[in-house]
C-alpha cells in the first residue's frame, strides 16, 4: 500500500471500483487512473510500441507519453488524465491504439458545441492565469479562463508552496471565490485549449462525460497562462518502470495521496527537484540519493548529494532496481529525474510567435506577443512563484543543462528521447549520418515529436540531444513548428450534434409522404429526396423503370418536378440580364413563353440548364437543375452586384414556393383537360413552350401551367403554391386514373430524356464541357455577348477533335456499358492504348428494346456509324455510335 | 478561423464568408476584342503576392453581399474592408 492516510484532494469517503486489464481494483473520488493503480501498486502500465519494453506511468499530466490505455470503448487515452469514475473499464495499449467498435456501435456520445466572445481569455488556472484573470476581471472586461486539470490552481494542486505564510491553496480559494463574484468572469475547468488560430480564436474541449462541449471563443485578447513541462533526462536504461518525473512524484504525493515507490533516487540538474525531494521524504519516501551533475550541487538538503556526479544507468529489467553513480550501485524503486523545464507555448507557436533560447533558464521562451497572444507565468519562463503572482521575481540560479548523459559503455541504445515512438539517441545519431542538420528533419526521420503526446516530454530533448551531439548552440537549432490540436480530441466531440440526420438538412416536397407510403425508392439529388423509382409488387428497379417508361410513352406518367431550382427574376433590365447569362437570347423572348436556356462560365463550359417562363415583361420565372440551384442564384447575383451594378435587377430564390407535376405521355392532355377544365388545350391554342395561368380546383386554385417536355412526349408542368402540392399530385392522380396513370422516378425521367439525347448538366458533363460539345450549338447566340462567348472561340474550344455528345448502342443490346467505362478505337493496339472517351449514362430502353448510352467521344459527331470498344476488364464490349437523339428524331410526339 | 469585417453587418467569422479570389479584375468590356492571350489572362491568370492583397469576400450567410478585403497574405492581418465600387 501507497496510499497515504491523510492529505490530497481525493475523496477517502467515496471508493471507486475500476478494473485494469481484467483486474479489480480500488480508488478514490479525486483519483485519476494513473494515481490510482499507482496506489494499487501498479508499476508497468503498457509496453512500447517498436520494442515492446515495460513502461511506467513517467507524469501526472497531459505530458504522459507512457500510459495510454482504453477506456470504456474509447480506443487511445492518457491514464494520467482519466478521472477514475466507479466502474470504470480500462485496458493498457500494446503497440498502436485500435478502434474496436464495430461500424454499427459508433461513439453515441451527444457532444455540443459553445460560441462564446470576451475581451480576455485566459488560458490557464494557475498562479499567473488567476492573477491575469483577476486583473483583468477588476477592469470589467468579460473574462473566459479555460484550464485543464478538474479544479483552478495548476501546479500549486501538486505542491505545499506557501503564499505568504498560508499554504497556496487558500490563495486559490481566495482567488477563485474572487472571480465568481465578478459577473462577467466564467471559469471552465476540465476544459484544454486545443488550438489557437486566426484572430483570437480559440478551439476549446471541454470533458463532462458523453456530452462534452468544444468551445469556440473569440477573444480580443488571449493570455497564455500554460505553465510549464518538466524535461526527462536522457541516460541509459531511462524508460524503466519506476523512472518517473521529478514534479510528477511530487504531483502523486501532494494531490493524490500516493507515494509511486518506496526509496527513490533523484537525478536533477534543477532546483524544484530538491523541493519535491523534501515534500516526498516528509510524505514518508525514502530519498536515497539526489545526483546532481552541477559541481556545486543544488540548494542546501538533509540528502546525501552526489554533486557533478550522473545517473550511468538505471538497472533491472521488468523495472528499475537501482542506478549506477560514480561506480557504485545504489538500490531504489524509484529514479526521480528533472532536466529543467519547458515553458508550454504550444498556443503561442501556433499564432506564429518566435521562441528564443535563454540560456540562464536553459529552455526556448516565447519572445514578446503573436497574434492577440500575451504569455504569462512560467509559460514565460517565470519559473518563481512570485513572479507569477506578480510580485518581484526571485530567479534561480543560472541553468546548467545536461542534455545528453553518458553511460558506462558505449552506444545509446537504451538512451529514450521519445519513450512513445520508441525513438533512442542512437535513432538520432543515425539520422545526423545520413546527413540531416535541421531538428525538423530529424522528427521526421526518427519520428521523434510526432506521436499522440506531440513531443511534450521528447521534442525539446531531441534538440539538446542534437545540440550535444553536433555541438551546435541551442538556439541556432530552434524547435520543430507547433500545430493543433495541443492535445488529442475525439472526432465525437469536433463532430458534436453534426451526425446522422442532423449532419446535412434533409429537403422533403409536398408530395414526400404520398411517395413514402407508395414505396418509392429515394435518391438524393443535392439535399433533396427524390423517388428514384417506385416499385410494384415483385419487381425490381429495372422491371420498374421499364414499368414506368413504358407508361410514358404510350399510355400518360407523372413526376413530381418541385424539387426543381426555381428564381424569380425581376425589373426592368431582367431580359437584359437574362441575354447575358445565358447562350441564348431572352430580351425579346413574348409573356407567356418559355425558352429553353443554357449557361456557360467565362470559360465557356457548361454550368447549368433549365426552362425559364417570361411571366411578364420585367419579371422571369428561372428554372435550374436541383442539385445546382443556389450555386446559380449565387452566380446571378455576383455578376450582378460585382459587374453589372447598373443593371435594374432583383433575383429571388422561390423553389419551394412552387411545387410541380410533370405529366407526360400521350394521354397527358386528357389528364390535363380533366385537372383544369377551363384550359385550351389544343395545339394552336396552348402551343409548345407556352404556359397559361388557369384554375385547378383540386389543389386550391391558382395554377400555372407550361406546356415543356423532358421526355419528347406531349407533357405538362403543372405548378402551384407549395401548400397544395400534395392535393396537386393526388388531383392529377385522380384525374389520370382512367388512362392508368403511372407515377415515375428519376431514373425513368433520366432514360426518357437520354433516349432523346437531353444532356444533364453535372451527369454528361464535367466542367470541361461546351455547349457545343453537347450539340447545343443552335442554342449558341452569334449576334450578341454572354458569359462565356469569348471562351468558345478560343483555339482549344474550337478544335474540332473535341469530346463531342453522342449516342452507344452496344452491338449486343443485353450489354449495358457502366457509365465511366472508357472507350477506345481499337482494343488489339498494345498498351497504353489511346482512350478517345467515356460512357456518361446508360440505360435499358423498353422504346428501343435494347441497352443503349450517351458518352463523351473525340470527335464524336465524325464517328457516326462506327464501332467503338469499351474494354471492362474480363470482355470488350463493342457500340456502334450513334446522333444522341435515338428516339422520335423528327419530333413526331411532341404535340400528341 | 479569421474575423472578417463586412462592411454593412460588422465583423462575422470567415464560415460565413466566401471567397472570391482576387479584387479588381474587370471583365473586359468587350472581350471579342481581345486576343486568346489576353483572354485567357483574363479567365485564369491571377496575382499570388506575400503581403496585402486585395480580395473579394462575400457574406454568403449573411446580407449576401459582395465586397473588397485587403489582407496580408502572409499574417493574415486584415487592414480594411470597403464595398464594392468604393475606393477603400
Amino acid at each position: 500500500m501507497t496510499r497515504l492516510a491523510t492529505g490530497g484532494r481525493i475523496d477517502r469517503s467515496a471508493p471507486l471500483t475500476f478494473t485494469f486489464d481484467g483486474a479489480p481494483y480500488t480508488g478514490y473520488q479525486g483519483d485519476t487512473l494513473a494515481s490510482a493503480l499507482l496506489a494499487a501498486g501498479v508499476r508497468t502500465v503498457a509496453t512500447s510500441i517498436r520494442y515492446g519494453r515495460p513502461r511506467g506511468i513517467f507524469a501526472a499530466g497531459v505530458e504522459e507519453p507512457n500510459a495510454l490505455v482504453e477506456v470504456d470503448g474509447e480506443p487511445m487515452a492518457t491514464a494520467t488524465t482519466v478521472e477514475l469514475r466507479d466502474g470504470l473499464t480500462a485496458r493498457s495499449l500494446t503497440g498502436r491504439g485500435r478502434l474496436t467498435a464495430p461500424d454499427d456501435q459508433a461513439d453515441q456520445a451527444g457532444h455540443d458545441r459553445m460560441h462564446a466572445h470576451c475581451d480576455v481569455l485566459v488560458v490557464g488556472a494557475g498562479p499567473a492565469g488567476l492573477t491575469a484573470a483577476l486583473e483583468a476581471g477588476r477592469t470589467g472586461a468579460r473574462v473566459i479562463v479555460v484550464d485543464e486539470r478538474t479544479e483552478a490552481g495548476g501546479t500549486l494542486l501538486e505542491t505545499r508552496d506557501l503564499v505568504g505564510d498560508a499554504p497556496a491553496l487558500a490563495w486559490v480559494a481566495a482567488a477563485t471565490g474572487l472571480l465568481a463574484e465578478l459577473p462577467e468572469v466564467r471559469v471552465l475547468t476540465r476544459t484544454t485549449a486545443l488550438g489557437r488560430y486566426d484572430d483570437g480564436y480559440v478551439v476549446a474541449a471541454e470533458r463532462r462525460g458523453s456530452r462534452g462541449r468544444l468551445w469556440r471563443i473569440r477573444a480580443a485578447e488571449v493570455v497564455l497562462a500554460t505553465g510549464a513541462h518538466e524535461r526527462p533526462l536522457v541516460f541509459a536504461g531511462n524508460d524503466l518502470p519506476g523512472v518517473m518525473l521529478a514534479g510528477a512524484a511530487r504531483a502523486y504525493a501532494n494531490r493524490y495521496a500516493v507515494l509511486p515507490g518506496r526509496r527513490a533516487v533523484v537525478f536533477t540538474t534543477d532546483d524544484s527537484a530538491y523541493a519535491a525531494a523534501a515534500e516526498l521524504a516528509e510524505a514518508g519516501l525514502e530519498i536515497a540519493a539526489v545526483v546532481d551533475p552541477r559541481p556545486g550541487g543544488g540548494p542546501d538538503t538533509a540528502f546525501e548529494v552526489l554533486a557533478g556526479h550522473v545517473v550511468a544507468g538505471a538497472t533491472g529489467t521488468a523495472e528499475v532496481t537501482g542506478v549506477r553513480v560514480a561506480g557504485r550501485e545504489i538500490a531504489c524503486d524509484l529514479v526521480l529525474v528533472c532536466g529543467g523545464w519547458n515553458p508550454v507555448a504550444h498556443l503561442y507557436g501556433q499564432a506564429g510567435g518566435r521562441l528564443r533560447y535563454d540560456d540562464d533558464l536553459a529552455c526556448f521562451v516565447p519572445e514578446g506577443t503573436a497574434g492577440r497572444c500575451r504569455v504569462v507565468g512560467a509559460a514565460a519562463g517565470e519559473f518563481s512563484l512570485a513572479g507569477c503572482l506578480g510580485e518581484e521575481p526571485r530567479p534561480g540560479p543560472p541553468a546548467a543543462p545536461v542534455w545528453l548523459v553518458p553511460g558506462d559503455e558505449p552506444g545509446y541504445d537504451t538512451h529514450f528521447v521519445d519513450l512513445q515512438r520508441d525513438v533512442t539517441v542512437a535513432d538520432i545519431e543515425a539520422a545526423l549520418a545520413t546527413g540531416m542538420t535541421s531538428v525538423e528533419h530529424v522528427k521526421r526521420y526518427t519520428t521523434a515529436g510526432t506521436a499522440h503526446d506531440q513531443g511534450k516530454t521528447s521534442a525539446v530533448t531531441a534538440v539538446g540531444v542534437i545540440s550535444a551531439l553536433r555541438g551546435v548552440p541551442m538556439g541556432d537549432l530552434g524547435t520543430t513548428t507547433f500545430r493543433p490540436p495541443y492535445t488529442p480530441v475525439s472526432f465525437a466531440l469536433l463532430a458534436g450534434r453534426d451526425r446522422g440526420v442532423l449532419h446535412d438538412p434533409v429537403l422533403t416536397t409536398a408530395m414526400h409522404p404520398w411517395h413514402v407510403a407508395r414505396g418509392a425508392v429515394f435518391e438524393d439529388v443535392g439535399q433533396w429526396k427524390r423517388p428514384h423509382h417506385y416499385p410494384g409488387p415483385g419487381e425490381d428497379m429495372a422491371a420498374a423503370v421499364l414499368r414506368e417508361c413504358r407508361a410514358a410513352r404510350e399510355g400518360v406518367a407523372a413526376m413530381d418536378v418541385s424539387t426543381l431550382g426555381k428564381i424569380d427574376v425581376q425589373g426592368p433590365d431582367a431580359g437584359e440580364f437574362l441575354n447575358r447569362v445565358y447562350t441564348n437570347a431572352f430580351a425579346k423572348l413574348p409573356v407567356g413563353s418559355c425558352r429553353y436556356g443554357v449557361m456557360c462560365r467565362a470559360d465557356g463550359m457548361v454550368f447549368d440548364d433549365g426552362v425559364t417562363m417570361r411571366l411578364a415583361p420585367d419579371r422571369f420565372l428561372m428554372s435550374t437543375t436541383t442539385g445546382n440551384a443556389a450555386a446559380v442564384l449565387d452566380w446571378l447575383e455576383e455578376w450582378l452586384q460585382t459587374e453589372w451594378p447598373d443593371l435594374r435587377v432583383r433575383c429571388t430564390s422561390v423553389t419551394d414556393q412552387w411545387a410541380g407535376v410533370a405529366v407526360v405521355g400521350p394521354r397527358s392532355r386528357d389528364v390535363v383537360a380533366a385537372l383544369a377544365p377551363g384550359l385550351v388545350l389544343d395545339n394552336a391554342g396552348f402551343p409548345f413552350m407556352t404556359w397559361r395561368e388557369t384554375d385547378v380546383p383540386g389543389a386550391g386554385g391558382a395554377a400555372r401551367v407550361a406546356r415543356i417536355s423532358f421526355s419528347g412526349e406531349l407533357a405538362y408542368e403543372v405548378y402551384v403554391p407549395w401548400w397544395y402540392g400534395l392535393a396537386l399530385w393526388e388531383a392529377v392522380l385522380a384525374a389520370g386514373e382512367p388512362y392508368g396513370i403511372t407515377p415515375y422516378g428519376t431514373e425513368t425521367m433520366h432514360v426518357l430524356r437520354a433516349e432523346k439525347g437531353y444532356p444533364i448538366i453535372g451527369q454528361d458533363t464535367d466542367g470541361t464541357v461546351t455547349p457545343v460539345d453537347l450539340g447545343l450549338g443552335w442554342a449558341v447566340s452569334k449576334t450578341k455577348d454572354f458569359i462565356g462567348r469569348r471562351s468558345l472561340s478560343r483555339s482549344d474550344t474550337s478544335r474540332p477533335d473535341r469530346r463531342q455528345l453522342v449516342g452507344l448502342l452496344p452491338i449486343d443490346g443485353e450489354e449495358s456499358l457502366p457509365e465511366g467505362a472508357q472507350l477506345v478505337e481499337d482494343p488489339d493496339v498494345p498498351v497504353p492504348v489511346p482512350m478517345i472517351g467515356h460512357v456518361t449514362s446508360s440505360y435499358r430502353s423498353a422504346a428501343l428494346g435494347a441497352t443503349f448510352a450517351l458518352a463523351l467521344v473525340k470527335g464524336g459527331r465524325d464517328r457516326i456509324g462506327t464501332t467503338v470498344f469499351a474494354p471492362l476488364g474480363d470482355r470488350v464490349v463493342a457500340a456502334r455510335v450513334a446522333d444522341p437523339v435515338l428516339y422520335d428524331k423528327e419530333g413526331a410526339h411532341r404535340d400528341g | 478561423m479569421l474575423l472578417i469585417p463586412c462592411p454593412w453587418c460588422g465583423p462575422r467569422a470567415e464560415i460565413e464568408y466566401r471567397y472570391g479570389g482576387q479584387a479588381h479584375v474587370a471583365y473586359p468590356p468587350e472581350p471579342a476584342a481581345l486576343t486568346d492571350a489576353e483572354w485567357a489572362a483574363y479567365l485564369f491568370l491571377r496575382d499570388n503576392p506575400k503581403g496585402p492583397f486585395a480580395e473579394r469576400w462575400c457574406h454568403a450567410a449573411g446580407c449576401r453581399r459582395w465586397f473588397n478585403v485587403l489582407r496580408d497574405t502572409a499574417t493574415h492581418e486584415i487592414h480594411f474592408s470597403y464595398r464594392a465600387g468604393e475606393r477603400p
